[in-house]
C-alpha cells in the first residue's frame, strides 16, 4: 500500500497522507470554533466540573441553568437546574435559550435534539489532568476568556509543581485510593485504577498507587487482592462525609491487620467534592493528599 | 398415568431408596467436600499455605494466614452455604408449583430482597445487628415483606393455600417490587445506583464470617425442614387431591415447604445477593442423575448446589484477576447455555412432575 502511494504520486508515505488529512481537518476543526466564536451568553452546564471551570474563569455571569448535581461554586445555589446525566431536561433546557450547552460525551440522545433545535453545545469528557487543561482552555475559547483561562492553567500548573517538588525525595509510600465501600463492612470497595484525574493527583502528592498497572478509573477490588496490594496508606476520598467517617474507617480497616496501613493506623478519611471533581480546584485536593501521605 | 405408577414404585420401594440416598449423599457429599478443601487453596494471588497455617507467625502479621482464612475461606464457605440453600430451595418451589420453570427468586423473593437492599442504599440509613450490616439486613427483611404479602394473598379469598394465587401474586410482585426499584433508581445518583447494580449481580466476598454465622441456623432450620417434607413433596407433584388420598395434610405442607424455602432464599440473598441459575440448573441437572425422588434428590441438589456455586465463585475471582467478574454473571453465563442445552437434549421440563 505505502509503495504504491510512494510510486504513484507526489504524496508519499501513509504518513504523509496522515499528517495531510489531519492538518486539514485541524485547519476545518479550528475554522469552525472560530466561526462559532461570538463568546457565549447563555451557558447551560449539564456537567458540574466544567460548571465550575466556567465560573473559575469569570465566566459565572453567563451560566444561565446547570445540573441537579451542581453544588460548586456556591453561586450555583440560585440557578435553575435543568436535569443531570441521566435525566436532562430538554424543554428546560431550551427554555433557558442557551447559545452554549455542555453536554456530557455519553449523552447522545440530547446530543441529536439540541442538534435538532439548533443549540450549540459543548461536548466534554473527563480526561484525566491534561484533560482539565484541555477543557479549560476550550472554556476560555467559549466564553471569550482566554486569558483569564489561561491564567488559571498556569497557576493550577505551578501550584501542582511546587507540590510536587515539596515532596520530591520524600518516601513514597504505596497507596489504595477508595472511592467507596459499604459502611461498617469490607464489601463493594471501589478503588481507582490507574487511571483519571485522582490517580495522576496521588501520583503529584508523592503516593505509588498500589492498583496502578490496571488500566481504568475505577474497579470493585475483594479482600484478596487488597491484601495481596500490600498498601502503606488506605485513603478515603468522599464528595462528603457522615459524622463519624475517620474512626468508622479505622475500625473496619483492622480487619486486615496484616497490612503496613492498618499496623501504622495509616487509614484516612478526607472528604471534599474538590477530592472527586476533576476541575479548577485539584491543587487543593493534591496539597490536602500530599500532608496526609507526607505528614511533615 | 406413568408419572403415578412410577411415583408408587418410587414411595413404595424403600431399602433401594435408603441404598440411593446413601450412594447419592456420599458422592455428592465428598464433591462437596473436595471443593470446600480445594478452593481455598486457588485465588487471584499466590500465597504459602504452609505459612498460612503456620501458628508461630501471629496472624496480625501474617498476610498468607488473612488471605487463606479472611478473604478465601468465607468465601467458599458463603458460596457453599448459598449455593446448597438455592439449589434447595429451587427443588422445593418446583415441587410445590408444580413447574418445572420455577426458581427460588419467582414468588417475589429475590425483588423483595432487591427493594430492600435498594432502599438502604438509596436512603443511606445505616444499622446494623450484631455481625449483619445495612444492605444484607434490609435485603433480608425486604424478602420476609414479598413472603408475606404473597402468603397472605394466596391464602385470603380461598380457604385453602392456592398455588396459582401464589405463582401470579408472586409474579406480579416481581414486576411491581423491579419497578419501586426503577422508581428509586431514578431519584439516586450515579454511585448509588451503580452499586445497587452491582448487588443485583451478586457477591460473595463477604471479608468475615458474621454474615455466614447469621445466615446458618435459619438455612439449617430449612434444609432440616426439607429433609422433613421430602416424602409429602414426591406426593405433592402428583397434584393436591393424589396427595390428599396418600393421608398428606396437603395445606399444612403447602405451607411448610413455602415458609421453608422463602426463608432458605431470603436468607442466601441477604449473604450473596440474587445469584440466579443456581436454583434452577442445579435441581434439573441433579434431577436427570439422580431422578426425581425428593428424599434422593434435595440432599444431592443442596450437595452440587454447593459445590457449583463454589465453582463459579472461583470463576469469579480469579479469571479476570484483579478485576472481579460477578459471580452471577459466571453462573449465568454458565448455567443460561447449560439449561438451555439439556432442554433441548433430554426433555428437561417434563421432568420433575
Amino acid at each position: 500500500m505505502a509503495a504504491d502511494l510512494a510510486r504513484g504520486g507526489r504524496i508519499g508515505t501513509v504518513r504523509d497522507r496522515v499528517a495531510i488529512v489531519a492538518a486539514i481537518v485541524a485547519v476545518i476543526v479550528a475554522a469552525s470554533i472560530a466561526a462559532a466564536a461570538p463568546p457565549a451568553k447563555r451557558i447551560v452546564s449539564l456537567v458540574p466540573a466544567v460548571t465550575e471551570m466556567l465560573f473559575a474563569v469569570g465566566a459565572g455571569p453567563q451560566v444561565v441553568g446547570v445540573s441537579s448535581f451542581d453544588r460548586e461554586p456556591p453561586e450555583v445555589a440560585r440557578l435553575p437546574r435543568v436535569g443531570a446525566l441521566l435525566d436532562p431536561d430538554l424543554e428546560s433546557i431550551l427554555a433557558l435559550k442557551p447559545d452554549l450547552v455542555v453536554v456530557y460525551g455519553s449523552q447522545d440522545e440530547l446530543k441529536t435534539q439540541l442538534e435538532r433545535a439548533g443549540a450549540p453545545m459543548f461536548s466534554y469528557r473527563h480526561a484525566g489532568l491534561q484533560g482539565i487543561f484541555e477543557t479549560l482552555r476550550q472554556v476560555g475559547d467559549h466564553t471569550g476568556r482566554v486569558e483569564a483561562a489561561n491564567a488559571l492553567i498556569d497557576r493550577i500548573r505551578a501550584d501542582l509543581a511546587s507540590i510536587r517538588k515539596a515532596v520530591a525525595g520524600q518516601p513514597r509510600p504505596r497507596v489504595l485510593l477508595v472511592f467507596g465501600r459499604d459502611v461498617d463492612a469490607l464489601r463493594n470497595v471501589w478503588v481507582s485504577g490507574g487511571v483519571g484525574f485522582i490517580h495522576e493527583v496521588l501520583e503529584i502528592a508523592g503516593g505509588d498507587n498500589v492498583m496502578a498497572d490496571v488500566t481504568r478509573e475505577g474497579l470493585q477490588i475483594n479482600v484478596e487482592q487488597i491484601l495481596a496490594r500490600k498498601p502503606d496508606v488506605i485513603l478515603e476520598l468522599r464528595a462528603d462525609a457522615r459524622a463519624d467517617a475517620e474512626r468508622e474507617a479505622l475500625q473496619t480497616w483492622r480487619t486486615l491487620s496484616a497490612l503496613n496501613a492498618v499496623r501504622n493506623r495509616r487509614v484516612y478519611f478526607l472528604s471534599g467534592s474538590e477530592l472527586v471533581t476533576p476541575g479548577p480546584r485539584i491543587a487543593r485536593a493534591a496539597e490536602r493528599i500530599a500532608r496526609v501521605l507526607q505528614p511533615r | 398415568m406413568g408419572a403415578l405408577t412410577r411415583a408408587e414404585a418410587l414411595v413404595g420401594a424403600v431399602p433401594p431408596v435408603r441404598r440411593r440416598m446413601t450412594a447419592a449423599a456420599l458422592s455428592f457429599g465428598i464433591l462437596a467436600v473436595a471443593a470446600c478443601a480445594l478452593a481455598p487453596l486457588v485465588g487471584s494471588t499466590p500465597i504459602d499455605v504452609r505459612r498460612a497455617w503456620d501458628p508461630s507467625i501471629a496472624f496480625s502479621d501474617n498476610v498468607d494466614a488473612q488471605i487463606f482464612f479472611v478473604a478465601r475461606l468465607p468465601r467458599v464457605l458463603s458460596a457453599a452455604l448459598v449455593g446448597s440453600s438455592l439449589a434447595a430451595a429451587g427443588v422445593v418451589f418446583q415441587a410445590l408449583l408444580r413447574n418445572p420453570l420455577a426458581t427460588p427468586f419467582t414468588l417475589g423473593v429475590s425483588a423483595g430482597a432487591a427493594l430492600g437492599a435498594m432502599l438502604a442504599i438509596t436512603l443511606g440509613v445505616t444499622f446494623a445487628i450484631g455481625p449483619l450490616g445495612t444492605v444484607p439486613l434490609a435485603s433480608f427483611v425486604g424478602s420476609l415483606a414479598a413472603v408475606c404479602i404473597v402468603y397472605l394473598l394466596a391464602t385470603a379469598r380461598h380457604r385453602g393455600f392456592s398455588t396459582n394465587v401464589m405463582l401470579l401474586a408472586g409474579v406480579t410482585l416481581n414486576a411491581f417490587f423491579s419497578a419501586l426499584i426503577l422508581f428509586l433508581q431514578y431519584f439516586a445518583d450515579a454511585t448509588q445506583t451503580m452499586r445497587t447494580v452491582r448487588w443485583l449481580m451478586g457477591d460473595l466476598d463477604v471479608a468475615s464470617y458474621g454474615p455466614i454465622l447469621a445466615a446458618l441456623p435459619l438455612i439449617a432450620i430449612a434444609i432440616v425442614t426439607f429433609a422433613w417434607l421430602a416424602r409429602a413433596l414426591n406426593l405433592l407433584v402428583l397434584g393436591p387431591e393424589q396427595a390428599e388420598a396418600r393421608g398428606i395434610d396437603v395445606l399444612r405442607a403447602q405451607r411448610i415447604a413455602f415458609v421453608s424455602a422463602s426463608l432458605a432464599t431470603g436468607a442466601a440473598v441477604s449473604v450473596g445477593g440474587p445469584i440466579g441459575f443456581v436454583g434452577i440448573v442445579v435441581p434439573h441437572l441433579v434431577r436427570l442423575l439422580v431422578g426425581s425422588d425428593h428424599r434422593v434428590l434435595l440432599p444431592s441438589a443442596s450437595l452440587f448446589g454447593g459445590t457449583f456455586l463454589i465453582a463459579c465463585d472461583l470463576v469469579s475471582r480469579t479469571v479476570m484477576a484483579p478485576l472481579e467478574l460477578p459471580v452471577g454473571i459466571v453462573t449465568a453465563v454458565i448455567g443460561g447455555p447449560f439449561f438451555l442445552w439439556l432442554l433441548i437434549s433430554r426433555g428437561a421440563g417434563g421432568s420433575g412432575q
